[in-house]
């Protein structure tokens, strides 16, 4: 903002920022909708015209009634972070790894085996849970947080992701490293992966993201209340206290909010990361 | 260059049996770094295509174990061709293609404002991408409470501003398939909106440069100039964006659970409802096998594409 001399308030640029806003409140108002009804008694939650500011505040009792009550929200909070948590760290141990393998050693099988995880690309994921669903019935992984973190851990996208990264980290480094004698894992711990923490950090937060927002694994892989993530519990919960539209905002609330801080936080890595994978394909 | 490669040609000559040595030691290493992943794959993904695929031809409630298993040929994918709901869903799906060329106009010209016109650039940003960031089950439900038929702040706005009967959105079959195409454009905005950012700003600036010279006005600057330059970034975002509609599932499964009376359901909700509630695994790996090839006749029109459609 600095940068540039100030210029003169420009009057389209400032009219077309009131439209852009306008439209902007399309974006937002559902959101603040929720944040306030989450505030609200029950039966002030469709009052008309909207109470943007709750007239009578039940904040804490419905907050209580979500985080401890029948469904007890701290238990899926757990659930779902360790879940994600895991997740993202497997995921990016094995992308990181496959992506330092198949940009930086040359070897022969090379280009097949990365055919092969090119051609995995092409699947959709939801044409393979019928078989997934009967192995996990089978082996006994099936209603169980490892068995969905082994689903989640082995996206391709990040090994496509981080093998663009690494390719653009210079092959110097490397053979510097193999003349004082470095093998490929000392190379690839001390060398590459500090000189990529921007990119793994990018891949890392949506990772995260998309792990903690996902619904349909664990609706198909979990079945036991006490295991679910918060998503799922957030439907049901929904499901279950049908009419109390108070206590179903502060549940989506407590749903978004861990979320929005995260994106709040690597605000950047996030924009950038879609932007490049976007961009790139 | 040039002696750089005379000075490796002759250190292989030098070091032939020794490099040989030293490649088995490579080849050792490129496949401990790449096989968890290739193991990951082969199991969670490779093997069950194929299964996917063998299943299909399959007649297997899962209830009654593999005695239960019975093969049926061809008939799975007899019937699904006259199955009214798998076809009202495939019909629903490609009505749902509709949402991506919408949000991508919608995301250009935002982008383009956003990029260039207008002040608070950064503020703009996160409020387009807050739906895209949120969860999809948590958007889901904070829309459904919106949209409630009778109390919900859409229809008394509605009603406060003269629309006697305001249509039931969710609630109404015939407005049901269009609130969740709405909702889904308006989660989908802030993806495509950053990606187009990116793409404005790497257009090279002298060639709007080059265009003030020649006095080209702004709206012969947006044709000739950046759509053009968008255009690999829109033909990217049209394929990813069909694809993924292919895919919609959470807001389905969410808001509508393909009601009412079948008027949102689509593939991949019918073949959940089939796989696993109904426990029919054969009828549903053949939903699966066609969504599968879906996906991949739009890859390959991709490949085709591209060189065509794209002007770069």
């Amino acid at each position: 903002m600095n940068k540039e001399p100030r210029e003169p308030l420009n009057i389209r640029k400032t009219i077309l920022t009131i439209v852009l806003f306008a439209v902007s409140i399309l974006f937002l108002a559902p959101f603040f909708w929720m944040l306030s009804a989450s505030f609200k008694i029950e039966s002030d939650v469709f009052n008309f015209p909207i109470e943007w500011i709750p007239k009578h505040w039940n904040a804490i009792a419905n907050y209580k009634e979500v985080w401890m009550g029948q469904y007890p929200f701290y238990l899926y909070y757990w659930n779902s972070i360790k879940i994600t948590l895991v997740t993202t760290a497997i995921s990016v141990i094995v992308s990181s790894m496959a992506a330092y393998g198949f940009s930086k050693i040359q070897f022969a099988a090379s280009k097949w085996l990365f055919l092969i995880v090119l051609t995995t690309y092409m699947v959709p994921g939801q044409a393979t849970l019928v078989p997934q669903f009967i192995l996990y019935r089978y082996i006994g992984l099936f209603d169980n947080h490892i068995g969905l973190i082994l689903i989640g851990s082995f996206s391709v996208l990040g090994t496509f992701m981080l093998r663009q990264f690494f390719m653009g980290i210079h092959n110097d480094f490397i053979e510097s490293a193999k003349i004082d004698g470095a093998g490929h894992f000392r190379i690839f711990w001390s060398i590459i992966l500090p000189l990529a923490r921007p990119s793994i950090a990018t891949y890392g937060i949506l990772r995260f993201i998309w792990t903690w927002n996902d619904y349909q694994n664990p609706l198909i892989f979990l079945r036991t209340d006490k295991l679910f993530t918060i998503q799922l519990a957030m439907q049901k919960f929904t499901s279950l206290s049908g009419e109390f539209y108070s206590l179903i905002m502060a549940a989506a609330v407590s749903a978004i909010l861990p979320l929005l801080i995260i994106f709040i936080i690597g605000q950047k890595s996030v924009i950038e990361g879609i932007a490049t994978g976007g961009v790139k394909g | 260059m040039n002696s750089n490669s005379t000075a490796v040609s002759v250190e292989k000559k030098a070091a032939k049996p020794r490099k040989s040595r030293l490649q088995r030691h490579e080849t050792l290493a490129g496949f401990m770094f790449v096989s968890p992943m290739l193991i990951g794959v082969t199991i969670f993904v490779l093997i069950p295509i194929i299964a996917t695929f063998i299943l299909s031809f399959s007649d297997w409630n899962f209830i009654m174990g593999f005695n239960g298993f019975k093969w049926g040929g061809l008939e799975n994918y007899q019937k699904l061709f006259h199955d009214p709901q798998f076809l009202k869903s495939l019909l629903n799906n490609a009505i749902f293609l509709l949402t991506v060329p919408v949000y991508l106009i919608v995301s250009i010209v935002l982008a383009i404002l956003i990029d260039k016109h207008v002040y608070f650039k950064g503020f703009f940003k996160v409020a387009y991408f807050m739906p895209y960031i949120s969860s999809v089950v948590a958007v889901a439900i904070v829309w459904q409470v919106l949209f409630h038929p009778s109390a919900g702040p859409v229809n008394q706005f509605l009603m406060s501003i003269g629309i006697a009967n305001p249509p039931k959105w969710i609630a109404d079959p015939d407005y049901a398939l269009l609130s969740v195409m709405m909702i889904s454009v308006w989660i989908s905005i802030g993806f495509n909106l950053i990606v187009y950012i990116a793409a404005l700003q790497s257009i090279p600036k002298d060639l709007y440069e080059a265009a003030d010279i020649d006095g080209a006005n702004g709206w012969i600057k947006f044709k000739n100039i950046t759509l053009p330059m968008l255009s690999p970034t829109t033909f990217f975002l049209m394929i990813t964006g069909f694809i993924s509609t292919f895919k919609v599932f959470d807001l389905i499964a969410v808001l509508t659970q393909g009601g009412p009376v079948g008027s949102t359901s689509m593939l991949v909700w019918y073949m959940y409802d089939t796989a696993f509630t109904n426990l029919k695994l054969g009828y549903a790996s053949s939903m699966a096998t066609v969504l599968f090839l879906v996906v991949l006749l739009i890859t390959a029109l991709q490949w085709l594409g591209q060189k065509k459609w794209v002007n770069y």
